[in-house]
């Protein structure tokens, strides 16, 4: 589909609301929350770090989401960001330079991804089990790589990745921003997102269309292989240290759910990388409302909790049929606008 | 009578000696009742929570609450015994009900709303996790007389192993699950679930009753499971058994259960236990190897797993379609 | 069974209607005591749509039932088996990974104390199937057992739980000679034990082996009733594939083939389709006939590399091509329409302009996308080509119509500007006008020079657009018509004439 700008915007608009909800709460617990100061060359503020905190799942859920718009699933993301700070970290204790580290560690998440792709598209094995197989030993193999410690390091310029700042922005916030355009630009000015989606929409039509569906399967785990070693050079950065055990713990859950607020059917087909950062955006920013509001931190994942049943009841199909049924018996009782998330009942004209 | 369907269980089997054997060989040491007794002991909860996840596996389902659930249990039996003074029997049977009931709760959400077992009880994850948050984030010590009994019974077997009484416990759940799965109706229709929704439909099974009854199983196993796991700590700890769905997962693969559903043995998962303790105390034993092997291997063995499951399934498609190949001579 | 009485289950007026479509129009069918039924007509022609009235799996919107003279509205599948009547599908619908007795005894285990009493169930599954001519181990998992064994397991459990009429949709679909025969001894004793059966097959050796009568329905309408022994093959086939529009067309002939294009040499897949030969040259329709079953669809599958040939070879211009996907035919200049348009043609969710563009854009890559002024250029040219009725291009293509889906898959390829089109029942399920106009438009491509495969089982169209037809009949290519030989009556004939036993 042609991401003309209308459509684009009427494809958000829920997303962006539901981000300006979250986002006003944050202002209302908090008054201060728009303030944003520019200190030693780095813009401080409460807004500001919820870009930056938000990195890590913006950057995973760029290649989740066209993981998913296959109608995949990739649950190893949060190990190969283990892996792939681990890489790092060990390849500047070694005393290679940070950019040797970073592309080994792109290269690692690169082979990762692969392993993943190959056994999806090659072995046609589920993609929920496939990639199980690597979150399982994910974790062990960053341990081996850092040998069971964490692996601490200060080379100046893998930690300014992390922490340091791009024209005085913090350079996390840069780099998800850019990758997010880029991707952007790369599935929607070329024709990569229409045969994404037509794969995840119906396989075999693709394929008889001469689509070659292995490759572009195998290149969408790589892709996601790729972010998520970026999200994990990112976090090893920021605390000057490969933790093996706990870096991007439980963080492909909160790349899925980013993907699902934004919109993105986990049955595959239409994609919006675009929605998918506002939902981690959206993520963060309740994880700050919790947090400014003074609420015990303990509270976090109960919300989230709440949050993602809400949200899945509404993109449930049987809801959704329901809300179609309720519509068609008595269109006045019911609002005009529908969720766009919510999918229209497959009900084929025959 | 070696059937196909059994071959996965099979080569859990012969896997599960040879590596016994292994370990035995190279450390004498190991073929003690000791040993034995430890293994059953230390892996007691992940036993009883693998069971459950069986049934969820079988059905074609997955429950990534469980790990959760468990230190919730924990977490809630040692507040609620900390800050009133009602027996621990009751505090069991409260806390059983409330995991059973939140298992049930995720399978009717699974059933009537048609949404995929793996959102559903991701959600229930974050949400146990959450409530255990809630109820205390740090490490609250159970100290009540009637833990000390409990934990202190156990049998002494020659060569001095403790067979203690949470092994015991899992080794019943296993026979109990094992008889469920296999020899009751509801175990039918978890296979015939597992086997395919629509057709079981068509075929009289009753789907709902039987979706939201196998969540209910896995969440009252999680929740027996912790019970168990507060015994062996002597505490409640709302970070405690994270992770511990993927070993559950891991261990009911392991052990020879299709995770597309349908093929298995519960007795296979507990095969698939005995495995993965077995890798830990070989790891321990030896010394110099370093910990994080344990999960390497296991991903590996996962791995090798499901290949040989991806090719028992693409032999029997192969072998129909020869058999179909020869019918064109009609 | 010449005698009779009053019909056990007497189906008369009913009519089912889908949003655009009239799929049955007051079908009557009589079922008597003790017969067996057979329900024939082509793919569409309504007969699993009143299988699934009879079944309650459809509400009908017309009509009336009466099973052993009792009105009767069964509103589910259920609800039927209570009443006394079971359905075998074709893909048989037992579940594969549960044990024979299992499957026999599901929802109705014996039990002891609460448990499932395995060993009694084993014995009496045992028993219940030697009852069969089955002497086999009932605790083995089903689908270790032939698809004739799992049939038989299956017509058991319809037998036990209902018990007066047997509904047989395509049973013998994919059994070779022996299972059927174990089959049709089957239903050859239950018939004897006063059962009533339909059966619905594509195989009319089997419908003359083992039915009493027959009704035949054709688009949505029963054509007649017969009582098989006064009647030939050759009326039957008559009756299921009309002939109303025979004198229509006779000099659109006239156009000459052009160069050879495509060589076919002995094209083989084990299982699919026998060694196939053919050539095709640039202006001509070669039409593929033969009833479902007989290896129309295979063929079209085996070319465009869909399915991959393991035996013979294919030249194009004289040179060997090597077609192992789909990607391959593609770039060779092939196109095809497939028969199930909805799960292998249409992509469902994506807007009508991206399923236009869909070839065009995988043929030239990724990396080089079509411009979207060129797209929509594309797209809309093939709209107006091709009358292709829609509300506006980027509606999803699952909301168009069946006829509007044809034209815009048929624009995908076009779009492609292949040299060989192969079309597979172009027209199914399609209402008249767009029916009329793709027949046009097949016409005005061969006259382009374009190369057509065109498989369909409506006689009348393939006569009309044709200038050679293949008839293949069993997975064997029988007949090639040209010239004035194309008729239906030929095809007719093709089709329904006893294969030589030794040829075979």
């Amino acid at each position: 589909m042609p991401a003309t700008t209308p459509s684009l915007f009427k494809r958000i608009t829920p997303q962006l609301l539901i981000l300006a909800v979250v986002i006003g709460l944050n202002f209302l617990v908090f008054p201060d929350f728009f303030d944003v100061s520019f200190r030693n060359g780095r813009l401080f503020g409460n807004l500001v770090d919820v870009f930056n905190r938000g990195a890590p799942v913006a950057l995973l859920c760029i290649g989740m989401t066209l993981v998913i718009a296959t109608k995949g699933i990739d649950l190893s993301v949060g190990a190969v960001m283990a892996i792939a700070g681990a890489t790092a970290a060990s390849l500047v204790t070694d005393g290679y330079g940070w950019g040797t580290a970073l592309l080994g560690a792109l290269a690692t998440g690169a082979l990762c991804g692969f392993w993943n792709g190959f056994l999806v598209a090659v072995l046609r094995i589920q993609p929920i089990v496939a990639t199980l197989v690597l979150m399982v030993a994910g974790r062990g193999i960053a341990q081996l790589i850092t040998e069971g410690t964490i692996l601490t390091f200060n080379n100046e310029g893998l930690i300014r990745l992390g922490a340091g700042t791009f024209m005085g922005i913090p350079t996390p916030i840069v780099i998800w921003l850019a990758l997010g355009t880029l991707a952007t630009i790369g599935v929607r000015r070329t024709a990569l997102g229409m045969l994404i989606e037509s794969i995840g929409v119906n396989e075999a039509s693709s394929r008889l269309a001469g689509i070659n569906s292995r490759v572009l399967l195998i290149c969408v785990y790589l892709a996601s292989g790729l972010c998520a070693a970026l999200a994990g050079v990112i976090v090893a950065a920021d605390i000057k240290g490969a933790d093996a055990n706990n870096a991007g713990l439980w963080l492909e859950l909160d790349a899925i759910l980013a993907v699902v607020i934004g919109g993105n059917s986990l049955l595959g087909g239409r994609f919006s990388i675009v929605a998918s950062l506002i939902g981690a955006l959206i993520i963060q920013s309740v994880n700050s409302v919790i947090l400014l509001s003074g609420m015990p931190p303990e509270f976090n994942l109960v919300i989230k909790a709440l949050l993602i049943l809400a949200i899945l009841v509404i993109q449930s199909p049987r809801v959704a049929h329901l809300i179609y049924m309720l519509r068609a018996s008595g269109p006045e009782r019911l609002p005009e606008r529908q969720r766009p998330s919510v999918q229209e009942p497959k009900e084929d004209a025959l | 009578m070696i059937r196909s369907t059994h071959l996965p269980l099979m080569v859990t089997l012969a896997t599960f000696v040879l590596a016994f054997a292994l370990c035995g060989w190279q450390y004498p040491s190991m073929l003690s009742t000791r040993v034995v007794a430890n293994l059953l002991t230390d892996n007691a909860f992940l036993g009883i929570v693998a069971v459950g996840m069986t049934f969820v596996i079988l059905s074609g389902g997955i429950d990534l609450s469980v790990g959760s659930v468990i230190a919730f249990t924990g977490v809630f039996l040692a507040v609620i015994l900390r800050d009133t003074s009602i027996h621990p029997l009751a505090a069991f049977v409260l806390v059983l009900l409330i995991t059973t009931m939140f298992g049930a709760a995720m399978g009717a959400v699974i059933h009537f709303l048609e949404m995929p077992p793996f959102i559903v009880t991701l959600a229930g994850m974050f949400l146990a996790r959450g409530a255990a948050y809630v109820l205390s984030t740090d490490s609250v010590p159970i100290t009540h007389e009637f833990y000390d009994t409990l934990q202190d019974i156990y049998w002494k077997a020659p060569g001095g192993g403790r067979f203690r009484l949470i092994g015991g416990i899992m080794l019943l759940v296993f026979i109990c699950g094992a008889l469920v799965a296999h020899r009751t109706r509801f175990g039918q229709n978890v296979y015939a679930v597992g086997g395919g929704g629509p057709t079981a439909r068509l075929m009289g099974v009753p789907l709902a009753r039987t979706t939201v009854g196998i969540y209910a199983i896995s969440g009252g196993l999680a929740g027996l499971a912790g019970i168990i796991f507060s015994l062996y700590t002597s505490a409640g700890y709302s970070l405690a058994t994270v992770g511990v769905e993927l070993d559950a997962i891991a261990a009911v693969v392991i052990g020879g259960t299709l995770l597309s559903g349908g093929y298995g043995f519960v007795a296979g998962t507990f095969f698939g236990i005995l495995i993965m303790g077995l890798i830990q105390t070989y790891i321990v034993f030896d010394g110099t190897l370093s910990s994080w092997w344990t999960k390497i291997v296991i991903g590996a063995l996962l791995f090798s797993f499901i290949l040989l499951q991806k090719g028992l399934t693409w032999a029997t498609i192969t072998r129909k379609r020869t058999a179909t190949g020869s019918a064109q001579q009609s | 069974m010449t005698t009779p009485q009053a019909p056990l289950l007497h189906a008369s007026g009913i009519s089912k209607f889908f949003p655009g479509a009239v799929a049955l129009d007051e079908v009557e069918l009589k079922l008597y005591p003790g017969e067996v039924h057979a329900l024939l007509g082509e793919n569409g022609a309504g007969k699993s749509t009143l299988i699934k009235c009879l079944t309650g799996a459809y509400r009908r919107d017309g009509g009336t039932i009466t099973l052993d003279g009792e009105d009767i509205d069964a509103k589910s599948t259920a609800e039927s088996q209570e009443l006394g009547i079971g359905t075998v599908y074709q893909e048989v619908n037992l579940l594969p990974n549960l044990t024979v007795a299992e499957n026999l005894f599901m929802g109705r285990q014996p039990t002891r104390l609460g448990l499932v009493n395995r060993r009694q169930m084993n014995t009496q599954a045992r028993e219940a199937l030697l009852g069969y001519g089955l002497d086999l181990d009932p605790g083995e998992p089903l689908n270790s057992f032939s698809v004739a064994v799992q049939q038989v397991v299956a017509i058991a459990r319809a037998v036990a739980l209902s018990g007066k009429v047997l509904i047989l949709d395509e049973p013998t679909a994919s059994l070779d000679r022996d299972e059927v025969d174990l089959l049709f001894g089957v239903i050859r004793q239950l018939k004897d034990s006063g059962l009533s059966i339909v059966f619905i097959t594509h195989f009319l050796d089997q419908v003359f082996e083992i039915s009493d009568r027959a009704t035949v329905l054709r688009n949505g309408r029963v054509v007649g009733e017969r009582l098989l022994a006064d009647v030939t093959q050759h009326d039957v086939v008559t009756l299921m594939l009309g002939r109303q529009l025979e004198a229509t067309v006779q000099d659109r002939k006239a156009g000459k083939p052009g160069a050879l294009l495509l060589e076919i040499n002995d094209l083989a897949k084990r299982g699919m389709i026998e060694p196939f030969s053919m050539n095709l040259h640039r202006g001509e329709v070669v039409g593929l006939a033969g009833l479902l079953g007989s290896g129309r669809t295979e063929t079209a599958n085996l070319l465009f590399g869909a399915v991959q040939a393991d035996h013979g070879k294919m030249l194009i211009d004289g040179r060997e091509a090597r077609i192992a996907n789909p990607r391959d035919a593609v770039a060779q200049g092939f196109a095809m329409c497939p028969e199930d348009r909805k799960t292998h043609g249409i992509v469902g969710d994506l807007s009508v302009r991206d399923n236009i563009i869909l070839a065009l854009q995988a043929r030239q890559g990724w990396m080089r996308p079509i411009p979207r002024a060129k797209v929509h250029e594309i797209a809309e040219h093939y709209v107006k080509a091709l009358d292709i009725r829609l509300a506006s291009l980027d509606m999803p293509i699952r909301l168009l119509s069946g006829g509007n889906q044809q034209k815009a898959l048929l624009a995908r390829w076009l779009a492609t500007e292949p040299d060989v089109l192969i079309l597979d029942e172009p027209t199914r399920g399609i209402d008249v006008g767009a029916h009329a106009e793709i027949i046009a438009l097949i016409e005005r491509l061969r006259e382009n020079g374009m190369a057509l495969l065109v498989a369909s089982s409506e006689l009348e169209e393939l006569v009309a657009y044709s200038t050679r037809v293949v008839v293949l009949r069993d997975r064997h290519q029988v007949r090639e018509l040209t010239g004035d030989e194309i008729t239906a009556d030929n095809i007719v004939h093709a089709i329904a004439a006893e294969p030589e036993k030794g040829a075979a």
